[in-house]
């Protein structure tokens, strides 16, 4: 229990997320901000598996799940069919991983934020198609070893970046665009709020460690995130009517490879590896520094 | 009532009008457009109260279709061709999830090579997928079937959805004249939607689990149990339909036609059953003793009252619309394996396939060679 934040929970225990799961912080801490009145719109990925396995559910609230790609689509219907029978003043918030979100679901998300649907969509971002079994997607880091990018002799893991999705459902001219790690569950909570106060479609990524697919210590979950924090690999910000502003500055960023050494998808990176993810990393970082002093808008 | 010569994507909107859907995702494609630009017409103009959710694809139109009926209101839809073959991934999860909307589908043929015309390979090739699915010949019977099929799918016995199959451009954009019943007595006919479960934080549940193998079978039961009890309704609604407007079409699952006296008759689905009225026509004049059984509702199958209909025949002819690639017309599959055992011969004549045309010549060819003993075949 965090002070400060509401008692009540909507996403019981006893779901089978594996231990040091970010997943399911985020989903509580975000239901904390949402509240009863709510209805949960979920694509097939691993939160939807370990949390309804028929005939049992951890969803304390109406929770839907129709297939991999449609949370946003699904969320559509709903929120329209809400607003046909005047209950507007139901919360909907749509889940993904960024297998959902990045990849196979990416159309209809941006369709939906096109059309200027009213829900918040929150991507559990760890980097892979966890459920699956660690197979790529086009948010996994550069040089990590997925099982479709693995660290063979000729090739050591992915070689591409990930894509920018915040920036891109920005600039849909989405009103609110935020990330937050599961290190700071206030932080999801705040940002999550905000997102569900804001009228049209939003959007909250939440860097999330899977010690399965990182390969790294369950217990260290937390430690991770906030060092993806500390490296600036994972920055933190808000995009709020197009202005960007960064919610956690880190002037005196850690090295890269304190991240990189703590998940076993990177330990095969050589020097000009490493050296490469923190030129990028600092290169993103002072677009976004740029970005937010310039008070420009996407 | 408003007696009209109309096109029968109009008609089709008119009837999908009447029924009150709250939420109309579309997504457009040919030949379906017409239908859905008259509900877009209906809807700015302030003539029809509901959202229109402009998808970006058939995929989310479909999804979206799921969540506007997972949260409790009547929903339409209507795709074609390449549009269903995009939606095939969101059938049987509309169906399992129990939600009973119903979807226009103008068919048409699937690509490649691609061709915009009439065939049923869309909707035929769908017919495992859970979805009730009824074939209509007019305009008129368009109307009336979408109205019955509301009915149908929304009794709590069933929570199906169903698809109301139009044959495309030759049956979508024909004018015919057709009677638009008033709202008022579709009202009577077809009241408020009253779902059995819905997303309601006041009694929370959760919709789309994942079922192991100890469940799953359990889940395909029902839904073919819940196709059992659809079987009878379909000919109950379509009785109490007949009562109230003073139209009806057989017994809602098949209508016979000159098949009281009858040694050999067709068997087909759709438009082609109004040329093989004439067909027959022409035959009975040369003094053949044939007839036709127009089969309505492919989904659930009325195989006992196929038996009954098909009793003092000596020979059918099945005209297939589609082909399962690899093996047969898929309706000479369903119509052999429900007559086994009957001692009827039963031939299989593939026509009309990507608008190819199904004129009386070629039906009627096709009850000659039955009652000749020839084999069937390709109707090119």
């Amino acid at each position: 229990m965090i002070r400060g934040l509401p008692e009540e929970e909507f996403f019981a225990s006893g779901h089978r997320a594996c231990a040091g799961c970010g997943a399911p912080i985020a989903i509580r801490h975000i239901l904390k901000a949402a509240g009863k009145n709510t209805i949960v719109v979920q694509a097939t990925g691993c939160m939807e598996v370990v949390s309804s396995p028929y005939p049992q559910t951890a969803w304390e609230i109406p929770w839907i799940h129709a297939a991999f790609e449609t949370a946003a689509s699904t969320a559509s219907g709903v929120w329209r069919a809400l607003k046909m029978q005047g209950r507007e003043n139901i919360n909907v918030v749509a889940f993904g991983g960024d297998g959902a979100t990045y990849d196979i679901g990416f159309g209809a998300i941006s369709g939906a934020f096109e059309r200027g649907e009213n829900f918040l969509y929150v991507c559990n971002e760890n980097g892979a198609y966890m459920n699956t079994g660690i197979q790529r997607s086009s948010a996994t880091p550069f040089g990590a070893s997925a099982t479709t990018t693995p660290a063979g002799k000729k090739i050591p893991g992915k070689r591409e970046f990930k894509k920018p999705v915040p920036f891109i459902m920005a600039a849909h001219g989405a009103p609110y665009v935020a990330t937050a790690t599961v290190a700071d569950p206030n932080d999801i909570f705040n940002k999550a709020k905000k997102g569900l106060e804001t009228k049209g479609p939003c959007y909250l990524e939440v860097f999330s460690p899977c010690p399965t697919g990182w390969h790294s210590d369950s217990a260290k979950s937390i430690e991770i995130a906030r060092l993806a924090v500390e490296t600036r690999i994972y920055p933190l910000f808000e995009i709020i009517n197009g202005r960007v502003k960064i919610t956690r500055d880190v002037p005196e960023p850690k090295p890269v490879e304190e991240y990189l050494k703590t998940q076993g998808r990177f330990k095969h990176l050589g020097s000009e590896d490493i050296k490469t993810i923190q030129q990028r990393v600092n290169e993103t970082w002072e677009k976004l520094k740029k970005m937010e002093e310039s008070g420009c808008k996407y | 009532m408003t007696e009209m010569v109309v096109e029968a994507s109009m008609a089709l909107a008119l009837g999908a009008k009447l029924c009150r859907p709250k939420v109309i995702p579309m997504y457009p494609i040919t030949p379906q457009t017409h239908i859905v630009e008259r509900l877009a017409d209906f809807i700015n103009n302030g003539e029809m109260e509901a959202e229109m959710i402009h998808v970006e694809s058939e995929h989310s139109a479909l999804a979206a279709f799921i969540g506007s009926e997972a949260a409790g209101v009547r929903t339409y839809t209507a795709t074609s061709s390449q549009g269903l073959a995009l939606m095939y991934e969101i059938l049987p999860i509309v169906s399992g999830n129990r939600m009973p909307g119903v979807m226009s589908v103008a068919n048409r043929a699937l690509s490649a090579p691609i061709n915009i015309w009439n065939d049923h390979s869309d909707a035929v090739s769908a017919r495992d997928q859970g979805w009730i699915q009824l074939f209509v010949e007019s305009t008129q019977e368009a109307i009336d079937t979408t109205i019955q099929l509301y009915k149908i799918c929304e009794n709590h016995e069933v929570l199906l959805p169903g698809m109301v199959c139009i044959d495309g451009f030759t049956l979508s954009h024909v004018c015919e004249r057709a009677i638009v019943p008033e709202q008022e007595a579709v009202d009577e006919f077809l009241p408020e939607y009253k779902p059995k479960i819905m997303l309601d934080p006041e009694k929370p549940v959760s919709i789309g689990p994942i079922a192991f193998p100890d469940s799953f079978m359990e889940f395909k039961k029902q839904q073919q149990e819940a196709m059992e009890k659809a079987l009878p309704l379909i000919g109950k609604v379509h009785d109490e339909f007949a009562k109230k407007f003073g139209r009806s079409y057989g017994n809602g699952l098949l209508e016979q036609y000159r098949m009281d006296d009858a040694e050999y008759a067709l068997i087909g689905m759709g438009t082609l059953t109004g040329t093989a009225r004439v067909a027959v026509d022409e035959m009975r004049k040369e003094g053949k003793k044939v007839g036709l059984i127009k089969l309505k509702s492919l989904r659930p199958f009325p195989k006992e009252e196929l038996i009954k209909a098909t009793e003092k025949l000596q020979g059918l002819a099945v005209i297939d619309r589609h082909f399962s690639l690899g093996f047969e017309g898929p309706l000479y599959t369903d119509t052999r394996s429900a007559l086994y055992g009957k001692g009827i011969r039963i031939k299989n004549f593939i026509a009309g396939l990507g608008g190819r045309d199904i004129d009386i010549k070629r039906l009627k060819k096709a009850l000659n060679d039955t009652i000749n003993g020839k084999e069937g075949g390709w109707l090119l």
